[in-house]
């Protein structure tokens, strides 16, 4: 069932690519993508080649690290409320790389602000791992994120603060609200393969992760490597969830409305629901790029805005669920 | 089959001890109960065996070093039920059972043959083939206790730890547990297992360790003798035996308590 799933969901990504790529202001327009590939008109070529193909692949791969990561680290937790947005990886991320804006790392090299990312996402997943394992316990994972989501939330609001120019602060704000507009395939080439590389580390524990869902310690007489699945997530969350904000920014609630919406199919199993996951999270964000594209709005509206307006209220649901038996 | 063998296994945290030097040797073919008081270190010891928390000393089968194996390894050899079962997700009975074979390079889809028989006859085992498509987060206490044991049984290993299997459980399927965990001795397994029932302990245990306040005061046979020596010291309570050679255990209320 699962390889079903995941053949429909992989067909309906590249359709939704196709449609999107041939979506713009001015309507549908296949003809665009067939003169782009005979090379017949250079305009088709730059909007094509230069805007959109950019920007569709920058939303599918940031959707997939999401839904991927949101997947993985609830596995991990035990835990459907775990997710990069709700426990502070993504602010995490966010900060690392409008730090390295803000103290002009940035321009010494383009690897800079995604290693930056990284390495704040990382960070804050093995804190949030650490706290798992002696906690146990639900509500004090979410309020660790909750804390941890606050102190980057504060620290970027520092940065805000001393913003050398208004410029810089208009670069910060993009970053917090997340968007995958004016990308190049160059900006792809650094954060595509970091997704990648994540991604592998995680699904090389998947497994491990359906393992899990009987507890550590019985999944530990079973043969699970506690340490060396922690290890495997949390540098796998780390690398794809901050090559993903140093792409577009933080985007929140693909991560949990993406493995929540794959599980019923999936038989509940964490393993089984984590490629589903990133098809889905892609998905998604390429589809509410798409809607952010064609809204008729003065100033386009952040994918991050929409994502959080779409998955605030399935995360609440989620929460509601919770509280009735036989539901997680 | 080889002997499990315990040498001077001691499990210290934060500055107490909560092991003492346990030495031991545990036969196959055999089911081996621990018995003692609450707090007298038994799911501990348990535990340290199955290498689930840190100890010192020795965890030998025959001449292989439990805690030099890499954590496959050992649980093809070793197989644990907690007491308490941490069941997360809404994951089908048969496929929580079939995580039993992750050892074995299975997983719940990807099933051989021997696994698909391994996992039938655990469930059959323990009464859950009717469980098979439930979800495991919908089933009572009781029921999660069945489908854990035969997850654990669905390991196919040479030794079983249990500890309080039977705890959740009616009568009826007491004796279905402890009669499945008697014939996987029987079949020549190293059965060790946790029990609070003494008289489950006294029909179905053919050897007993006795722990008391972390340590181990006697290693013997389940004989009336032993309990009728050891019962009274570990528990303050003079156990009857019933007389129709059933070797049911009982205790009686005080009546001047």
């Amino acid at each position: 069932m699962t390889l079903r799933l995941n053949f429909l969901l992989a067909l309906l990504l590249l359709l939704a690519a196709l449609f999107a790529l041939m979506t713009g202001p001015d309507g549908v327009s296949p003809r665009l993508i067939t003169d782009w590939l005979n090379g017949s008109d250079s305009a088709a070529s730059i909007i094509i080649a230069d805007i959109r193909l950019p920007r569709v692949l920058a939303a599918a791969v940031v959707g997939a690290s999401l839904g991927l990561c949101g997947a993985a680290l609830q596995a991990l937790t035990r835990n459907p409320l775990a997710e990069p947005g709700i426990l502070g990886v993504s602010a995490a991320a966010t900060l690392g790389a409008t730090a390295t804006l803000y103290f002009g790392l940035a321009n010494l090299s383009p690897w800079i602000l995604p290693l930056g990312a990284i390495a704040a996402a990382a960070l804050v997943t093995a804190l949030l791992a650490a706290v798992a394992v002696r906690t146990q316990g639900m509500a004090s994972l979410i309020l660790t994120g909750v804390g941890l989501s606050s102190l980057a939330g504060a620290l970027m609001a520092l940065i805000l603060n001393f913003a050398p120019n208004p410029f810089s602060l208009s670069d910060l704000v993009n970053w917090t609200l997340g968007s995958v507009a004016n990308r190049s395939l160059s900006d792809l080439a650094i954060s595509a393969p970091l997704i990648l590389l994540g991604s592998l580390l995680l699904l090389s524990q998947r497994a491990n992760l359906s393992l899990l869902s009987i507890g550590e310690a019985a999944a530990t007489a079973h043969g699970l490597d506690g340490r060396k699945t922690r290890l495997f997530v949390i540098a796998g969350t780390g690398i794809a969830t901050g090559a993903a904000v140093a792409l577009a920014g933080a985007v929140g609630f693909v991560g949990i409305v993406a493995p929540h919406l794959v599980r019923p199919w999936t038989g509940h199993d964490p393993g089984r629901a984590l490629l589903p996951s990133a098809w889905l999270g892609a998905l998604l964000l390429v589809l509410a790029d798409l809607l952010v594209r064609l809204l008729p709005t003065d100033n386009e509206l952040r994918l991050g805005v929409v994502a959080a307006l779409a998955g605030a209220p399935i995360f609440m649901a989620i929460v509601l669920r919770r509280g009735r038996p036989g539901h997680v | 089959m080889s002997d499990l063998i315990l040498d001077a296994l001691t499990v210290r945290a934060g500055g107490t001890t909560l092991l003492d030097g346990i030495t031991a040797t545990i036969a196959p073919g055999r089911l081996t109960a621990i018995v003692g008081p609450n707090g007298a270190g038994k799911s501990t010891l348990l535990r340290a065996i199955a290498n689930i928390i840190p100890s010192s000393g020795g965890i030998r089968f025959g001449d292989t070093d439990l805690k030099a194996l890499k954590p496959l390894e050992r649980a093809r050899r070793l197989a644990y039920l907690p007491q308490a079962h941490e069941l997360a997700w809404d994951i089908s009975v048969a496929d929580m059972v079939a995580l039993g074979r992750f050892a074995h390079g299975a997983v719940p889809g990807r099933l051989a043959a021997a696994d698909q028989a391994a996992i039938a006859e655990a469930m059959e085992a323990t009464g859950c083939a009717s469980l098979a498509d439930r979800a495991v987060t919908s089933l009572s206490g009781g029921e999660q206790a069945l489908a854990c044991l035969a997850r654990v049984l669905a390991a196919d290993t040479p030794v079983l730890l249990a500890d309080e299997p039977a705890a959740a459980l009616d009568p009826a399927n007491q004796y279905r547990v402890m009669e499945c965990l008697a014939a996987r001795a029987a079949a020549g397994c190293t059965v060790v297992v946790v029990l609070h029932d003494l008289s489950l302990v006294a029909q179905f245990a053919d050897s007993i360790l006795w722990l008391h306040e972390r340590r181990l005061t006697a290693h013997g046979p389940a004989s009336l003798a032993e309990f009728e020596r050891h019962v009274p010291a570990l528990f303050a309570r003079t156990p009857g035996f019933t007389t129709d050679g059933s070797k049911a255990l009982y205790f009686r209320r005080d009546p001047n308590s």
